[in-house]
């Protein structure tokens, strides 16, 4: 991929080997130069958190003798947390249900736009993906006064035909309602990423499967699903990470149903409610960490179990 | 993410370089069935955003008496007259404030990108590929697991609170320097490169006068997504700032939000709250339509979420 600039300049030969290194010295010296920039910021936003956040995860603040060295004893308090544990199985639950309907989802829109058989596909690709432009926070607020018993228009729909309000905001309702959010803004997004690796396949691959009169369908599943197969694995990869990350959504709803959310409805919340409300840093490092371990496992596990799927078929 | 790493290559590059030359989905006859059912989803997709804006039409006690799908009498006007005055006008404030942190986050973190991306491409250098392997590691780490130790970081500086505080994190995408890579590999012929050292250029001058250039369409959709994932980021303004005047659009509008569902007497800020959004979103969507296709190709890319 990358062709070694060192390697191309054959115009200086063995003979002129003092000036090759001069010249290589320069290269090594810009490529240095145009690395650093980035590495700086990279150094103090990305590494430099992640170690002070690890090194703050095994102090702990008492109330008499300040700052103490804790061991793991932050780490055995959130894994002994009911709090967060439900968080996380909160988060798992979302990895089981929403994330594979998500996904689906996009994946048919994807094959539904590009199989070329349907009319308005730019105007429906466009309407599809437009809540990416949403702000989460203007997502949250729309879908909260619409589930709202007060003037939601679903409410006003119940109970003209005199039901009650929607359990929207019932303990299990929030997790669908929270679900529902989390799909209009990302079926889009994703449907996108799984459209452009489509688009990519080269159309040979299947041309002859309709020569042969295979069915649209049969194409979609046999040809182009495997063919993007990394995509779909990407697309996995990121709904991972955004749902163990889920902020906004469970922040915003508070308002509306505090006793539902509470303070731990996701394990970001809980973090945030630990470091801003309880002022405890030194155990909110430790949530921040043992999260984002969560994520690198998870994500692992995914890799892990395609790599093996590639390697059966 | 040695396994998405190649597959990305292949993903990138037919979205970024031939997003006008992809070729079109072949025309066949039309599944009216396939469009009806499509567009019956297309309809949920919209139905928040026709709320959104019928519902900024009303006043508030319209919106408790009227249905919430259709018009009641026309007040956008004065709702929208309401969110600019409201608080000594600090609704444009905020969008103000919006703007700069978008704006010089996108600029900056892609321009550094593809400086880094360019170098890790174009040259091979002691300690490069080690370097490398660690940024694309960070891709995993979970931003929002860093943020509050870097508040805490932010906080002995005295930084927090400042424009700062939202911008610098911002800046820091490793995801955009491994596409910056994937791009220049090949974006930038070797052999111009070998060209402006033979005239005698300086390695520095070929990126800026040579190579800058040709990146450019990679660095525009590396902005792109930072733009949108800056415009929309609602945990790290929160978390950074106190000052009313320095919220960006997110954290003032949910603080709004929260005063309005809270609070005895203040029910009136209801349709100030839906307005702002509709007013929050607007530049956003009309840039959608109007640069789909970048968007598009650029999400392509393999986007990064907020």
């Amino acid at each position: 991929m990358s062709t070694a600039v060192e390697n191309a300049p054959s115009v200086d030969s063995a003979s002129r080997r003092p000036r090759v290194t001069a010249a290589k010295r320069r290269q090594y010296g810009a490529a240095y130069a145009l690395v650093l920039p980035f590495f700086v910021i990279f150094l103090a936003m990305i590494i430099v958190p992640l170690f002070y956040s690890g090194y703050l995860s095994f102090f702990k603040k008492q109330l008499i003798g300040g700052v103490r060295f804790a061991g793991f004893t932050n780490y055995t308090r959130a894994l002994t947390a009911p709090l967060f544990l439900s968080g996380v199985a909160r988060m798992a639950v979302f990895l089981v249900l929403q994330v594979p309907f998500m996904l689906a989802m996009s994946l048919i829109f994807a094959l539904a736009l590009d199989s070329g058989m349907m009319r308005l596909a730019r105007f429906s690709r466009l309407a599809i993906f437009i809540p990416y432009a949403v702000p989460g926070v203007v997502a949250t607020l729309m879908w909260g006064y619409l589930y709202g018993p007060d003037f939601g228009p679903f409410a006003q729909i119940t109970n003209a035909l005199g039901f009650g309000p929607p359990p929207f905001f019932t303990s299990t309702g929030m997790l669908f309602s929270i679900m529902n959010m989390v799909n209009w803004a990302f079926i889009g997004y994703n449907m996108i990423l799984i459209y452009a690796a489509l688009r990519s396949i080269p159309g040979e691959l299947y041309e002859a499967a309709r020569v042969d009169g295979a069915s649209e369908i049969r194409i979609a599943w046999s040809i182009k699903i495997p063919a993007i197969r990394p995509a779909l694995l990407l697309t996995i990869i990121f709904s991972v990470i955004g749902t163990f990350q889920l902020f906004t959504e469970p922040k915003l709803m508070f308002n509306l149903a505090p006793n539902v959310i509470g303070t731990a409805w996701t394990p970001n919340l809980y973090a945030y409610n630990i470091a801003f409300v309880n002022q405890d840093a030194n155990y909110a490092a430790a949530l921040a960490f043992l999260l984002g371990i969560v994520i690198v496992i998870v994500s692992y596990i995914v890799q892990l179990s395609a790599q093996r799927k590639e390697r059966r078929s | 993410m040695t396994e998405i790493a190649p597959s990305l290559d292949s993903t990138t590059h037919a979205a970024i370089e031939d997003t006008a030359t992809v070729r079109p989905p072949a025309r066949k006859r039309t599944s009216w069935l396939l469009t009806v059912l499509v567009l019956i989803c297309v309809g949920y997709f919209l139905l928040p955003l026709w709320w959104l804006l019928v519902a900024s039409t009303k006043s508030n006690a319209d919106l408790f008496s009227s249905f919430g799908l259709w018009f009641a009498n026309f007040n956008l006007i004065d709702n929208i007259q309401t969110v600019l005055t409201f608080q000594d006008g600090v609704f444009i404030r905020w969008a103000a404030n919006s703007v700069i942190y978008a704006v010089v986050s996108a600029v900056g973190a892609s321009f550094l990108a593809t400086m880094a991306g360019y170098a890790f491409a174009k040259y091979k250098f002691p300690g490069g590929t080690a370097l490398f392997a660690i940024i694309l590691g960070a891709v995993m780490v979970p931003v929002a697991a860093l943020t509050v130790p870097t508040y805490l970081l932010f906080a002995r500086a005295h930084l927090t609170d400042t424009y700062w505080a939202v911008i610098l994190p911002a800046l820091a995408t490793p995801f955009g320097v491994f596409l910056m890579r994937v791009y220049a590999a090949d974006a930038v012929d070797t052999a111009l490169i070998e060209a402006g050292r033979v005239d005698g250029v300086g390695e520095i001058r070929i990126f800026f006068t040579i190579a800058f250039r040709l990146l450019l369409p990679g660095s525009v959709t590396v902005l792109l997504f930072t733009l949108v994932a800056s415009w929309n980021n609602y945990f790290l303004p929160l978390i950074m700032l106190n000052s009313p005047e320095k919220f960006s659009l997110p954290v003032g509008l949910a603080q709004w939000a929260s005063t309005a569902t809270g609070g005895s007497g203040s029910q009136a800020l209801f349709s100030t709250v839906i307005t702002g959004s509709l007013l929050t979103i607007v530049p956003m969507v009309i840039a959608f339509i109007f640069l789909s296709r970048y968007w598009q190709s650029g999400l392509a890319t393999g986007g990064v979420k907020a």
